[in-house]
């Protein structure tokens, strides 16, 4: 392999992106607008749900709840109210969204027996924000219950029970606030880039072949890593600023809480940069004409990016074969990745599986790539 | 006036290669020498194209043997790429880059040195008349241009071996007498040329000139020993209405073929001055006026349309 001639395609194909304006704004705008499409899509999550309150009982344990749903950052207890004639007025008049109900009783039923009940309604007008709300509420009490529950043995002297709150909290750990925004925005990031990504590199080669150029090219001493290595140095240097600015779109604008090192984040982001545009060469590779190729780069990448990354399913509740599917889906490593380093600050050494997953994708692409690469028209 | 020496620069041997149905290319052999000017000359679909791809180790045939500058190109077509320039018949340089990028990139391929670059650049650029239009971009030269830019990027390193096709079409006379001029100086410096051609009066610049028919090569030779070898002699009629004049000729007796050329018919005969008297007391007695009949050299034009008329051969 001869450095001077991957330099002289380096140089060669950047003057091309820099000659062709449009493209290249598509290639920067493009995720600047299905971050926004796509982040905003995530972030109509509920925050701050006006309920009015009906504590009947005033007493530690109910002042208690209703701190809980406060703190939890999804409600406002803005309003009191004593009866359930005046809760009804506040919820029709639409000066809260729903409403908690404590009766008298519930601090001896919850001592003498272990349980009580706490009614909770919502407006139902907009059906998608109830769903989430009540998912919320019972997150909340799901949590007191159990925070209780645990208090309770404590001071019997007994084993806190397990029961289903527990399971909801490991669910949520790292994602404190349940906030589903967290969660899904570092996925989002990762979709775009691998949609993108494998965009950015899918015409290189088939416009080669469609402009005429190829015949002249493949006829001089040039191989094919160095074709290779030598287009793919502008598309990194494009696909590296595309993940910074989605990646701080993230950080600074959602404020998805960044607790990991940004230098873990740089070595993971440019390792699945290179599989996404190695993905994109080698179908520009395969297929000769640029429309296709760019058709069958995102059939191939949007489906598996978007389904199978565990950005919109979680991978651990899918079926056992669809899950040993997702194996091949090099977004789902980065879904993962994101997820961890954002949220978990993972180190490094946390990361060593999905970063060698992502390793031998990018080393089977690109070499794979390269023995497909035809230097010969037939 | 030639550097022809003996050595054997390009041979093919039995060289056949198809597309689907299409015999593009059927049993070809060809022998070229260091420093000719080797033309290959054919209708369109003749093949010249399959044949150049066959020698620059772009495309592979279904059969044969090929050897340039001493390189298996059907085992090794890689190495062979540093000895030769290809010059595809479709514009294959970046129409989007300029001129001088275009230079540099072919330059860095063949890994030319820079001061190498710099001086066969200016040389080159002046010799194509160039010169002024370096930080033009390539998609907005003229066809003449781009053929010539072709050839300097083909000429930045020293190839051995020079595949040029059909590099002159729709190029003007200027262009074309500029390109015909840097090729009779590498001939000089020993560089072997293969081009091919629809421009008969090219076919005449060549060294040798292989005469292509449907695949197969009909009759190769220097142009002055192919018109030498041309059965019959050659009658040249000039007339007001050519059309008629052939017309009327093309059934007279020992006629063996015809060829329209502007506003004269080339007629080839078996014997030019029994014929003479014949063809013009034919045309006097159709009352096609203003003609004159005189003997002629056949061009490669008139040997190429004999060679391909079906009974041309006799
Ligand atoms: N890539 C190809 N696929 C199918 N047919 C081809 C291809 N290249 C050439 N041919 C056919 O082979 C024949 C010779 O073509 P070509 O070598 O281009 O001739 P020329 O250059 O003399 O015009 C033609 O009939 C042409 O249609
Ligand atoms: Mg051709």
């Amino acid at each position: 392999m001869s450095l001077r001639r991957l330099f002289a395609m380096a140089f060669k194909e950047t003057l091309q992106i820099w000659r062709d304006p449009r493209s290249l704004a598509i290639a920067l705008l493009m995720p600047v607008m299905q971050m926004a499409l796509l982040g905003y899509g995530v972030s109509l999550d509920i925050k701050r749900v006006p309920l009015c309150i009906n504590d009947q009982e005033h007493s530690q344990l109910s002042r208690d709840l209703v701190q809980r749903f406060v703190a939890s950052g999804w409600f406002s207890a803005d309003h009191a109210s004593a009866t359930d004639r005046a809760v009804r007025g506040a919820l029709d008049r639409g000066a809260c969204a729903g409403a908690v109900t404590i009766p008298v009783d519930f601090s001896r039923a919850l001592m003498t027996t272990g349980s009580a009940s706490v009614q909770t309604v919502f407006d139902a007008t907009d059906t998608n924000t109830t769903n989430v709300a009540i998912g919320y509420a019972q997150g909340v009490i799901a949590q007191t219950t159990a925070d209780f529950e645990s208090q309770w043995a404590a001071a019997h002297g007994l084993r806190p029970p397990k029961i289903g709150a527990v399971d909801l909290e490991a669910r949520v750990w790292f994602n404190e606030g349940l906030d589903s925004r967290n969660f899904i925005i570092p996925a989002v990031v990762a979709v775009i880039l691998a949609l993108v990504g494998a965009q950015l590199t899918s015409l290189t080669i088939s416009r080669e072949w469609e402009r005429g150029t190829m015949e002249q090219l493949i006829s001089t001493p040039v191989t094919a890593l160095e074709v290779m290595l030598g287009k793919l140095v502008p598309y990194f240097v494009i696909g590296l600023v595309d993940a910074a600015f989605c990646l701080f779109t993230a950080i600074y604008w959602f404020k998805v809480p960044f607790r990991g090192s940004f230098i873990v984040l740089a070595i993971t982001t440019a390792l699945f940069t290179l599989v996404v545009l190695g993905i994109g060469y080698l179908i520009s590779v395969r297929i000769r004409s640029q429309l296709g190729a760019s058709q069958v780069a995102l059939i191939l990448t949007m489906t598996p990016t978007t389904m199978l990354s565990g950005y919109t399913f979680a991978i651990d509740q899918m079926p056992a074969p669809v899950q040993a599917v997702t194996l091949l889906v090099y977004a789902r490593y980065y879904v993962t990745i994101l997820r961890d380093v954002f949220l978990k600050g993972s180190p490094l050494q946390d990361l060593l599986i999905p970063i060698a997953a992502l390793s031998a994708y990018a080393a089977a692409i690109i070499w794979i790539a390269a023995r497909s690469f035809r230097d010969r028209l037939d | 006036m030639t550097a022809t020496t003996h050595e054997i620069v390009i041979e093919a041997q039995g060289l056949k290669r198809r597309f689907g149905a299409v015999e593009a290319v059927r049993d070809i052999s060809l022998t070229i020498m260091r420093g000719e000017i080797f033309g290959l000359v054919g209708a369109d679909g003749a093949g010249k194209t399959t044949i150049m791809r066959l020698l620059a180790g772009v495309l592979r045939p279904d059969a044969g043997a090929i050897r340039v500058a001493g390189v298996d190109v059907v085992a090794e077509p890689k190495r062979v790429r540093s000895e030769l320039s290809y010059m595809p018949q479709r514009f294959g340089l970046y129409e989007d880059l300029t001129v001088a990028e275009n230079i540099f990139f072919y330059s860095e391929l063949f890994s030319v040195s820079p001061r190498e670059r710099r001086a066969r650049t200016g040389q080159l650029l002046e010799a194509a008349g160039l010169a002024p239009f370096q930080r033009r971009l390539a998609g907005q030269l003229s066809g003449g241009m781009k053929q010539k830019l072709g050839l300097v990027c083909a000429l930045i390193h020293t190839p051995r071996v020079l595949l040029l096709d059909e590099p002159t079409t729709g190029v003007d006379p200027v262009s074309r007498r500029d390109f015909w001029a840097i090729l009779y100086n590498l001939r000089e410096s020993g560089v072997t040329i293969l081009l091919s051609t629809a421009y008969m009066d090219e076919a005449e610049r060549c060294s040798r000139v292989a005469l292509l028919q449907a695949g197969q090569i009909r009759s190769c030779d220097t142009p002055s020993r192919l018109k030498q070898a041309m059965p019959g002699a050659l009658l040249d009629v000039v007339a007001d209405d050519p059309g008629a004049a052939n017309q009327a000729l093309k059934d007279a007796p020992g006629v063996l073929g015809l060829l329209l050329m502007g506003d004269r018919v080339h007629v080839r005969v078996d014997d030019a001055g029994r014929r003479s008297p014949e063809l013009r007391a034919r045309l006097a007695e159709r009352a096609i006026a203003h003609t004159e009949i005189t003997t002629i050299e056949p061009g490669i034009e008139d040997v190429f349309v004999a060679l391909l008329e079906p009974d041309g051969a006799a």
